[in-house]
């Protein structure tokens, strides 16, 4: 970082000359009003509210208005924050935008964490003098997600920056001329973008607000929050989660410069309803009949007397899959996952000890060339697809840069670079939602898309071993792509284990090894995949061999495992399971009892990119709720059992600097989790008691619930919520930064568990044969969608409005000769045409049941529908 | 002896100066509208719940004796779903009218609020909700907001234009 000096207001400070004013002003904690100026997108220079002052030299007295947000912080810069025309200026230009603004601050959701509200109070419009007509618009219908007022707009123009030029979406845009722009759809309908959650936060005003946190809706100031980790796929976006009166009633995000950024996707946002559901369970169950706690524990105490074996989940914490391995012993402890998700995970897990660094989501968002192979990533790790999106902007940007423009010059970047884009290949079964910025895609059965991934591998280094008899059709993309890589600083390859194939995932190992430097990610589809892979437990299929009178689960619904789940239970004469929700599992379970999910437990998870995250609770659990790791041990703190499995399994020792110990304190006190304006503190309760109960003490960390404590800056991994003095809404997280758009102050939370190792890889040498189409049958794969296919969020309503039904998709030449509906496993789907899917192969929606326990791939019988 | 003579005059003088002791509570003395007694929800002009549930008023108390929660009709009106003072706990300060942007919640005149029991000096809405506009009579919140709910379609309210014409090309 090159440092220069300019003055503000006659002092001198040092600024970042690759920033702007606005930014510098803000990293060093002044306040200057903006709007249209996004961290991560960069200025346009369109609301005009970060004007300021700017003399040539000291002896300059005119000097001129110039924007703040527009202007480098060039070495020598003078600029003047206190001017009285500046401070005009800004002044007039909130009222200008105020001229049509409703009088709807009581009643709008944004109230209290609005932008406009605090740029309104810091510039000192307080009064309106426009008396004429104010103009009004008709708001449109625009999903399960997010309410439209388009009253409140004030045309800084970010949403459809953010909806198309940074999301990649077409289907939001600005309407109409003069003092008339409308920022909607051009006719009701849902967002089709996966990411429009986020107008929520990018969105200064209340025009777009969270339709799910409306039918229960609390201000920000009223909401206990603490911080948290998205649970619904690998990536671990880091989130707020706020809760009041007992129920979980949002998310927001919470910035991580390494992982999430600025930006949530719709399935982490909005899939929280989960927590409130209906079919929470509450109760120890004995045979389905709720009972005490203890009548719980001392039927388990009988039922683990015997001969016991556990099964964890991928989807609970580390702390919770370690108390039940401590448990039943280590012997006897399997990972709840099929023996091939198993194997594959496995796999991912020792090539990315290899010598290919695994990236963070900013280093995705950094590379320069990417090749994704066999993953739909929109659908699987949603939150990566939108740092792909980023990765093609890198290239160009040199173009900007040969033209002295700055980054942060959005409109003029991108007016250079125009639909220039750089290099990001797609091999996958069927189209992705990255096919639009993609610069090669190519569709092939899992095989044949191992096939191409060798031959790139093969073509970027002559000793990675070829496929024999690559088609016509994918020469020319393997050569393009290898070619692509080979050029790029920071090359990328993408994959997984989606479509369940291993020769995909050893393929990809390839193409990373064979290119010296390169960044390898895999997605995993669930919160803690990679931490139950690190914990090496044998998975289903070994345990069906186990002999044993009862069985654990932990938080796992086994129908989701296994096709033969049934059989493997009745296997056991005992069945014990900890979760959260009611399940296929669950009602076959003799014990139940009721674990905490994310937002009333403590835990690690470790993400796709070997990152352990530690979140905590946003509300205290409800009794008999409690954490799965207290159901299963005896351990009293947090702190105590992190440090059990961090000794106990040595590839898992740097968890406990995942976060500070509960022992952490700022100034002797705590970090309270409600804000110092929470409300209703004496009357809350008051209908049950006048007599205010204490908090609930927090022995597992260094929060409280409660108002008091220090309000002071925690270490990012402890912040509950961002607001400073004057910034109320989301925004204020300039203020925590170090740099903007940077690292959190004293570094972004979370730690790395997973590094490159030394050495030369070995080349994968296994290439499958090409796929050959089958006659009677098809080869089906796992088809996944954002909404539908995970587990949790399927149970939160907005969600699972979107989630499709059952189908099966097949090429449409294929689908020929069959109606509407074909039959499958006994059973009538209807039929999907997909032209981009390869013959001979069929999709169905992954998650979704009744497929969700199948075994993929699998060959089968498609009927004509009778 | 002189100052005993003159207290007993001065006494004597009183008897002709103005009463100001009343017999409460056979006699009720007058308070002043403004006076800051037990808090009422008030309705608005057209007999609708004032109150939308903003939260400001919970939010201004300093004593925290204020909690509600919000909830909408069908039209989307908001209203309280439910709204509890604890005035076990209230010092009558008055933050909460004065923080309220609709007029629903006012002090009243009336301070005869003693209970033996502390629970019974929790209200709820039921208890507070009054039949009229209380000390504002004229004012209605829903008419001066943008936002559409029964009865009030975009661009009814005061000052509010019709809803502009997206199609329209007319500079
Ligand atoms: S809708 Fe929001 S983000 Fe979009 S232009 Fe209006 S105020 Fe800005
Ligand atoms: S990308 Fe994954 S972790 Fe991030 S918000 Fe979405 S579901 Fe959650
Ligand atoms: S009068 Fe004061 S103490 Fe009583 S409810 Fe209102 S704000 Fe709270
Ligand atoms: S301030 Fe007024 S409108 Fe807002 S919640 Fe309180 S009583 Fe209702
Ligand atoms: S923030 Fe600078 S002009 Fe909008």
């Amino acid at each position: 970082m090159n440092m220069a000096t300019v003055y503000v207001d006659n002092r001198a400070y040092e600024m970042d000359e690759k920033q702007n004013l606005l930014e510098g002003c803000l990293r060093l904690g002044m306040d200057l009003p903006y709007f249209c100026w996004h961290p991560a997108m960069g200025s346009v220079g369109a609301c005009r509210q970060c004007a300021v002052k700017q003399f040539r030299d000291e002896k300059d007295e005119r000097g001129r208005i110039v924007m703040a947000c527009m202007t480098p912080a060039a070495a020598g810069t003078r600029i003047s924050i206190r001017d009285p025309e500046a401070v005009e200026f800004r002044k007039a230009v909130i009222e200008g935008l105020m001229l049509n603004h409703p009088h709807d601050c009581p009643v709008c959701d944004e109230g209290g964490e609005c932008h406009l509200q605090d740029m309104t109070v810091m510039t000192g419009h307080d009064y309106r003098r426009y008396t004429f007509e104010k103009r009004t618009f008709r708001n449109q219908y625009l999903g399960p997600f997010l309410n439209h007022e388009m009253n409140r707009c004030i045309q800084c123009y970010r949403c459809v920056r953010f909806y198309r030029e940074y999301a990649g979406g077409n289907d939001l845009n600005a309407f109409a001329l003069r003092n008339i722009v409308f920022f909607g759809r051009d006719r009701d309908g849902v967002l089709e973008n996966e990411f429009a959650g986020n107008l929520v936060e990018v969105c200064p005003t209340g025009v777009f607000t969270d339709a799910t946190l409306k039918r229960h809706y609390t201000r920000k100031w009223d909401m206990e929050m603490a911080p948290s980790v998205c649970v619904h796929c690998g990536l671990g976006c880091n989130i707020t989660a706020a809760g009041r009166y007992g129920t979980l009633r949002r998310l927001v995000n919470r910035y991580n410069g390494e992982v999430n950024g600025y930006f949530l996707c719709d399935r982490g946002r909005f899939g929280y309803e989960f927590v409130n559901s209906e079919r929470r369970i509450r109760q120890p169950l004995i045979e389905g009949k709720a009972v005490s706690a203890e009548a719980a524990l001392a039927r388990l105490g009988e039922l683990t007397s015997g001969r016991v074996i556990g099964v964890g989940s991928p989807r609970a914490t580390l702390e919770s899959n370690f108390a039940l391995r401590a448990m039943v012993g280590a012997d006897r402890f399997f990972a709840g996952i099929s023996g091939t998700e198993a194997r594959l995970l496995k796999l991912m897990l020792e090539v990315l000890r290899g010598p290919a660094r695994t990236p963070s989501l900013r280093e995705i968002e950094a590379s320069d060339a990417v090749f994704i192979l066999g993953e739909d990533v929109t659908n699987v790790a949603p939150r990566m697809a939108l740092s792909l999106r980023q990765s093609v902007r890198q290239q160009p940007m040199e173009i900007a840069e040969r033209l002295h423009i700055p980054v942060w010059m959005d409109h003029a970047v991108r007016e250079a670079v125009q639909e220039k884009k750089g290099p990001l290949f797609t091999a996958s079964v069927s189209a992705t939602r990255l096919d639009d910025i993609a610069a090669g895609t190519y569709r092939g059965a899992p095989d044949d898309l191992a096939r191409l991934g060798f031959a790139v591998a093969h073509a970027l280094n002559s000793e990675a071993p070829a496929p024999a008899g690559l088609p016509e059709s994918a020469r020319d993309f393997v050569k393009e792509a290898a070619e692509a890589l080979k050029a790029a600083k920071r090359p990328l390859i993408v994959s997984g284990a989606s479509l369940a194939s291993a020769a995909i995932i050893e393929a990809a190992a390839n193409v990373a090894w064979a290119l010296a430097g390169s960044m390898l990610a895999f997605t995993a589809t669930e919160s803690n995949s990679m931490g139950l892979a690190m914990m090496e437990a044998p998975a289903l299929d070994a345990a069906q061999a186990a002999h044993a009178d009862t069985i654990i689960i932990l938080e796992n619904d086994l129908f989701r495992r296994l096709p033969e789940a049934e059989q493997f239970l009745e296997r056991f004469r005992h069945v014990v399971v900890v979760d959260y929700l009611e399940n296929a599992t669950t009602a076959k379970a003799e014990l139940v009892l009721p674990a905490a999910p994310f937002a009333e437990a403590d835990g690690t998870l470790v993400n796709s990119e070997g990152r352990a995250q530690r979140f905590f609770q946003a509300l205290p659990p409800p009794a008999p709720v409690k954490e799965s790791w207290r159901w299963l041990g005896s351990w009293d703190k947090l702190d105590d059992i992190v440090e059990a499995l961090a000794r106990a399994i040595p590839p898992l020792a740097a968890v406990t600097r995942a976060a500070p110990p509960a022992s952490f304190r700022m100034s002797g006190a705590k970090v309270p989790r409600q804000p110092h304006r929470y409300s209703g503190r004496t009357a809350m309760l008051a209908n049950i008691s006048v007599h205010e109960p204490k908090p609930p003490a927090d022995p597992d960390s260094p929060l409280a619930f409660s108002m008091e404590g220090n309000p002071d800056q925690p270490p990012g991994a402890l912040q509950p919520f961002f607001w400073t003095p004057g910034w109320n809404s989301i925004q204020a997280v300039n203020k925590f930064q170090e740099e903007i758009a940077g690292p959190l102050r004293g570094g972004d939370p979370g730690v790395r568990i997973l590094e490159a190792g030394e050495g030369t890889p070995r080349f994968f040498e296994d290439i499958p044969a090409a796929f050959e189409p089958r006659a009677e049958e098809w080869l089906v794969v796992p088809l996944h969608h954002i909404f539908g296919s995970e587990e949790l969020s399927r149970h939160a309503p907005a969600v699972s409005q979107l989630a499709p039904p059952p189908y099966i998709a097949l090429n449409p030449e294929d689908a020929a000769r069959f109606g509407d509906e074909a039959e499958m496993l006994g059973q009538r789907f209807p039929l999907k045409r997909l032209a981009e899917l390869p013959r001979g192969v069929a999709g169905v929606p992954a998650g979704v049941p009744p497929f969700a326990g199948l075994e993929f791939p699998m060959w089968s019988r498609i009927l004509q529908a009778p | 002896m002189l100052s005993m003579i003159r207290t007993i005059w001065y006494v004597f003088l009183h008897m002709f100066h103005r009463r100001v002791t009343v017999q409460y509570p056979d006699e009720q003395p007058y308070l002043a509208p403004r006076y800051r007694g037990r808090i009422i929800l008030s309705r608005d002009p057209d007999g609708g719940e004032r109150c939308v549930a903003c939260y400001l008023c919970a939010a201004a108390c300093p004593v925290d004796c204020i909690a509600l929660q919000a909830t909408e009709d069908s039209t989307g009106r908001r209203y309280p779903e439910f709204f509890r003072i604890n005035f076990s706990r209230c010092i009558f300060c008055g933050f909460c009218e004065e923080a309220c942007p609709t007029y629903a919640i006012q002090l009243t005149p009336d301070f005869e609020m003693s209970e033996y029991q502390r629970p019974n000096l929790v209200y709820e809405k039921e208890d507070l909700l009054i039949s009229g506009p209380g000390k504002y009579p004229g004012y209605n919140f829903w008419r001066v907001s943008g936002v559409q709910i029964g009865g009030k379609d975009k661009g009814e309210a005061e000052n509010e234009g019709r809803p502009v014409d997206l199609h329209s090309l007319l500079p």
